[in-house]
């Protein structure tokens, strides 16, 4: 009785096929929709937790000004000297690298090519505090830091544009007025959380920076990693009151710096993330509700202009319950299948998507289930009432319809 | 309803006995059936006439099942039919009657086989079943070369073939035709008649016509004539076919 009935319907949509497609086309796209939104979404978060912990383990950033939005910058709130930073590695424990940074862009020239890129100010420990690893090379010796040498460690990007397959180490690049020497090259990164990319970078030491670059002994941030096992949260208090004191801020007097916490900011953007991705999700969601109303549409439609052919299959001696399972199977079988094809709709624009947006594929099992689980779902609920409908016909009433 | 006592004949396959069927109710109703009585045995093949508007159409649908009488007793084989339920009608008509219809009534853009096959489907035959018996079907009608043509395909005269073909598959006991040649030339009508009077003949099948010509009337054993919801006349007929 199964398998015939399920042989009924097949044989109905095949007979109707153009109008089998546009009936489905609903759930088709709702479930694409939704699956799509979902993985694209998973995706986002986990490449989001990726770069941060790329970002470096542990890591606080320490800024001038309160509050750093688009911006905002440190509007009138003094800048930080190296000398914090040492007071910081002298005077709080558990940490594990703290490095003064200074950012300018500028542009760097090899030969007949040049190549505009971010260039940080920094010491050894700025390797650390940012999970970089040396490709080749050395890191910054002790003199060359406290000399403020003309040497430069450069990211992948920045060896891709201005040097050949050979190693670059031992070369040097001339920036603005002064010539550098490349003693390393970091390991690639790739991009980070907000798109940037992280290889299109060239570190100096701090003080050559300063010299050189900027002309000022001002620093931008200072990058502290922690110990593993350290608690954030004493670390950042150890480190406001240090601060608050060497800035002379009276007890009634707001911070004029900031300490952020990267493993915060990684949970407030996952969070964001997922809050966006639960709300596209239902969007998307409504239109296979759509479909579902859609469906029973046509169903109730086909209802009718099937009268005279349930009454045939009543007056053969068809059960209300076989026409009403042949009715709703129909439901069933299209909405399932357009399902599938929402699923293979949205495997396919997923793996696309992923690519252009870089992000990661992330094929998540439950959702594709559940999606299309809801748009089987949708065939029973959407479909009952027409089927109902077509049972309950009187056969007389239906062979006399025309 | 009926005072008098229901006198049942033995030896027969249908047995109608004050059977009224009344339509609406209070002012509006209408009674289409004013107590019929009429007894039909096994292999008869008895036609239905009379004006529109007479009951026949109304008795038709009692006899096959499809409708159920206000009050009366219908014996089929010895079953109570006026007392089952709508799915135990249909089981009726499933196992034991055919139906030809005025208008044909094949599902559209289905193939004449699969037509045929339709009852058998419902019988939960197996595919290979369905296929046999559809095919012999097909083969009585002589139209095993057009199996495979849809509904739009056949000519008036072939689809009513086919619809005789889908009647018959199951090997009913009785095969109710209404107006089978309604729609069809006088030749291909005979052709239909003659088609049904050796079902009659050859299968033993008991067939229950209705029809208003009288020369279709006339290749049926018996004719009964319905007037007012009432039968008037009941014929014995030498069948001149």
């Amino acid at each position: 009785m199964g398998w015939t009935t399920l042989l009924l319907a097949l044989r109905e949509i095949r007979r109707n096929l153009m109008r089998s497609f546009l009936t489905v086309l609903g759930i088709v796209i709702g479930v694409a929709a939704v699956v799509t939104m979902v993985t694209l979404g998973n995706g986002a978060t986990q490449s989001v937790s990726d770069q941060i912990s790329s970002l470096g383990s542990n890591l606080l950033m320490l800024r001038p000004g309160q509050r750093m939005g688009p911006g905002s910058g440190s509007l009138g709130a003094p800048s930080f000297k190296a000398e914090d930073a040492e007071a910081i590695r002298a005077q709080v424990g558990s940490l594990k690298a703290v490095a003064p940074t200074v950012n300018r862009t500028a542009v760097v020239v090899v030969g007949t090519r040049n190549w505009a890129t971010s260039i940080t100010g920094s010491n050894s420990d700025y390797f650390t505090a940012g999970n970089w690893t040396l490709a080749e090379g050395r890191l910054f010796n002790a003199t060359e830091e406290r000399a403020g040498k003309a040497v430069c460690i450069i990211g992948a990007t920045v060896r891709k544009e201005l040097f050949e397959a050979h190693s670059p180490v031992g070369d040097t690049m001339r920036i603005k007025q002064f010539s550098c020497e490349v003693i390393g090259v970091l390991t690639a990164k790739g991009q980070s959380a907000m798109g940037r990319d992280q290889d299109d970078t060239v570190v100096m030491p701090l003080r050559t920076v300063q010299r050189r670059l900027t002309g000022k002994q001002d620093v931008s941030t200072i990058l502290i990693s922690m110990q593993d096992e350290a608690s954030s949260e004493q670390v950042i208090n150890q480190i406001s009151l240090l601060m608050r004191e060497r800035r002379k801020l009276s007890d009634n007097e707001d911070d004029n710096f900031s300490v952020q916490d990267t493993k915060e900011i990684a949970k407030t953007l996952s969070g964001a993330i997922g809050t966006m991705t639960a709300l596209l999700g239902a969007v998307a969601a409504v239109s296979l509700l759509v479909g579902g109303i859609g469906i029973m549409n046509i169903m109730l439609v086909s209802v009718t202009e099937r009268t005279r052919e349930i009454g045939i299959r009543l007056a053969i001696g068809a059960l209300e319950k076989e026409v009403l399972m042949q009715f709703l199977t129909e439901a069933v079988v299209l909405s399932a299948f357009g399902g599938l094809v929402g699923l293979l709709l949205a495997a396919i624009a997923c793996y696309g998507l992923a690519s252009m947006l870089s992000l990661p594929f992330l094929f998540s099992p439950g959702i594709n289930l559940l999606a299309f689980g809801f748009s089987a779902a949708i065939g029973v609920i959407f479909g009952y009432v027409p089927a109902r409908r077509a049972a309950r016909l009187d056969p007389i009433e239906a062979l006399r319809h025309e | 309803m009926n005072d008098t006592a229901i006198t049942f004949d033995p030896d027969a396959l249908i047995q109608l006995s004050g059977i009224t069927k009344t339509y609406g109710q209070g002012q509006a109703a209408f009674q289409a059936l004013r107590g019929v009585d009429l007894s039909i045995r096994q292999g008869e093949f008895v036609a239905i006439m009379g004006p529109s508007g007479s009951g026949k159409s109304t008795a038709m649908n009692i006899l096959g099942c499809l409708d159920t009488p206000t009050s009366g007793a219908y014996l089929f084989d010895g079953v109570h039919v006026e007392d089952l339920s709508r799915d135990q009608r249909a089981l009726l008509r499933r196992n034991y009657l055919g139906f030809v219809f005025q208008g044909f009534n094949l599902l559209a853009r289905t193939s004449a086989q699969e037509n045929v096959e339709l009852p058998l489907l419902y019988r939960g035959e197996s595919a290979e079943a369905r296929h046999e018996k559809g095919m012999a079907a097909l083969r009585s009608v002589g139209l095993e070369a057009w199996a495979h043509h849809t509904s739009s395909e056949l000519s008036g005269g072939q689809q009513q073939r086919v619809a005789i073909a889908r009647a018959i598959v199951t090997d009913p006991k009785v095969l109710l035709a209404d107006e089978p040649t309604g729609n069809l030339d006088s030749k291909r009508g005979h052709e239909i008649m003659e088609l049904l009077v050796s079902m009659n003949r050859d299968r033993g099948i008991t067939i229950l016509m209705v029809t208003h010509e009288p020369d279709i009337a006339a290749y049926a054993k018996r004719i009964v004539h319905f007037v007012d919801g009432q039968i008037a006349q009941d014929d014995s007929n030498g069948g001149t076919a």
